[in-house]
């Protein structure tokens, strides 16, 4: 984003050091989904606040609002039932990108500045340098980029980083009813989370916990779960990391081809060097392709 | 076909303007997917996708210049498959490998049409190629890969770049030997004629078998 180089933390593709000097606190969302009532008065603000055309929604037999996030819609509440010795129960998960401390959306990219991470935690694409590979597509481990067919371009949540940048809550936070969802530091966020599953597990959710992945170190967006134990049941990976592919292919398998190549290169030249080129046989004429 | 290879001024026709072609082919198309990825493989080549109209554009073209060198590929393989096959003199010629390296090639047995470095390279490029395209496929439309086939992609995403190495280290064997050690290498895949004093050092038995004469001990 224009004007906040000094606040990147890391560029895709970007061998040298990030431009950011400035310190910041890093921050998150918080989304308690035992409290949630599935409203969607989330989904209607991100849309608003981005300007994001109204889609045509698919009946699914649930309350959710349609199967899956879309380029131009960022912000879901995924709605499953799940049926526990205790009864049933409603359980409504906001998807959205999770902004991950480390991203393998950024990792994965190979345009320079199309993925950045702010100072604060805050993972963005930018779009005017997106070449539009489709590689962070690969390198999330939550199924968030999302690829427009039009612009060649992914998108996907950015955290309202303007709103955020000027000291407001994301859109979605503000216009939550029941304060399931809630934005501040992150240390302030894990506080109300822990708090929070002490009350859960004193109420007969004994299982509940705090979802903040330490595979990718740890989320922009902490989530408390009463069934704690059981992710996959909100379509959460239990232990999400960055893709073992992306890691090889970013750090061993990319430095063992740079050899590779560069050995060649020196390979050849001192074999000329050393012996030349094949004489042929012959009177001498022969050495000669061109002469005629 | 023996007489066809032999043109007047004792020249002899090494390609034939459609192998020609063909090789050009898959040899500019090669150049410019080197370029293309290379520039996607590491920041430090990014100047590279400038080069070619920036990143959007290089992202966009390398898939269907892909397909070009695909074509060509399978193409050289309907056309060279059966002078490619690997043979027990090939197996010989491989032993001696050391011996051609230093240009001892007293010591190295005589060739038909390609020598078995020439036939592995064809090998290397046809799979690769093959390997190529399939992951290619993945990563192009990857955004169409349902979540649960994920794993293509992961495939790919490894597969793909060490096919691109392979084909990078026999590519650059390939236009050394052609240009460099080989004299009149280049001008027979440009022109497609050499001397017989050429085909002789290089390619004794093929020499031999378009003449219709048996090979000469030297």
């Amino acid at each position: 984003m224009p004007g906040k180089t000094l606040e990147l933390k890391r560029v895709s593709a970007t061998s040298t050091a990030s431009p950011g000097i400035r310190e910041a606190a890093t921050v998150s969302k918080l989304i308690d989904t035992s409290t949630c009532i599935g409203c969607k008065a989330c989904e209607v603000a991100c849309q608003e606040w981005n300007d994001l055309p109204a889609e045509t929604t698919v009946q699914m037999g649930t309350y959710q609002t349609m199967p899956e996030t879309a380029w131009n819609f960022w912000n879901l509440i995924k709605f499953h039932e799940y049926e526990s010795g205790t009864g049933l129960h409603w359980l409504m998960r906001k998807d959205q990108c999770m902004h991950c401390a480390d991203p393998g959306c950024l990792k994965a990219c190979p345009a320079p500045g199309a993925i950045v991470q702010y100072n604060n935690g805050l993972v963005d694409f930018q779009q005017e340098n997106c070449i539009g590979c489709g590689y962070c597509i690969a390198g999330c481990p939550f199924d968030i980029p999302r690829f427009n067919q039009s612009t060649k371009k992914v998108y996907k949540c950015t955290l309202c980083v303007d709103r955020v940048s000027v000291g407001l809550e994301p859109a979605c936070i503000k216009a939550c009813p029941t304060s399931c969802l809630q934005f501040g530091t992150k240390d302030q966020m894990l506080q109300l989370a822990d708090k929070r599953v002490k009350q859960l597990r004193a109420s007969g959710y004994t299982q509940a916990a705090v979802y903040d992945p330490p595979g990718v170190g740890g989320t922009g967006v902490v989530t408390v779960l009463s069934f704690g134990d059981q992710p996959e049941l909100y379509g959460l990976p239990r232990d999400p990391t960055i893709p073992l592919a992306v890691q090889i292919w970013k750090s061993p398998l990319k430095w063992l081809g740079n050899l590779a190549i560069i050995g060649g290169i020196i390979g050849t030249f001192v074999h000329y060097l050393r012996f030349g080129p094949k004489v042929v046989n012959g009177n001498g004429k022969g050495a000669k392709q061109r002469g005629e | 076909m023996a007489e066809t290879r032999i043109l007047p001024g004792g020249r002899i026709l090494r390609y034939t303007l459609v192998e020609r072609l063909v090789h050009w082919i898959a040899g500019f198309s090669y150049v410019y997917l080197l370029l293309n990825g290379l520039a996607l493989w590491t920041p430090w080549m990014w100047w590279m996708a400038a080069l070619l109209g920036g990143g959007p554009v290089a992202r966009a073209t390398h898939p269907w210049v892909g397909l070009i060198f695909a074509a060509s590929v399978i193409w050289m393989y309907r056309m060279w498959a059966s002078d490619m096959r690997i043979t027990e003199e090939d197996r010989r010629w491989n032993r001696a490998l050391g011996h051609y390296v230093r240009h001892e090639d007293e010591a190295v047995p005589a060739v038909g049409r390609f020598n078995a470095g020439q036939k592995y390279l064809f090998w290397l490029m046809f799979w690769s190629g093959i390997v190529l395209l399939l992951t290619g496929m993945v990563l192009w439309f990857t955004e169409y890969i349902p979540w649960s086939l994920r794993y293509l992609r992961y495939v790919s995403i490894i597969v793909h770049p060490v096919a691109f190495l392979l084909t990078l280290g026999g590519f650059i064997i390939h236009v050394y030997m052609g240009t460099a050690v080989v004299q009149g290498g280049f001008s027979s895949v440009i022109r497609g004629e050499v001397t017989e004093n050429w085909a002789r050092t290089h390619h004794r038995l093929w020499l031999a078998r378009i003449t219709g004469n048996a090979p000469t001990k030297k």
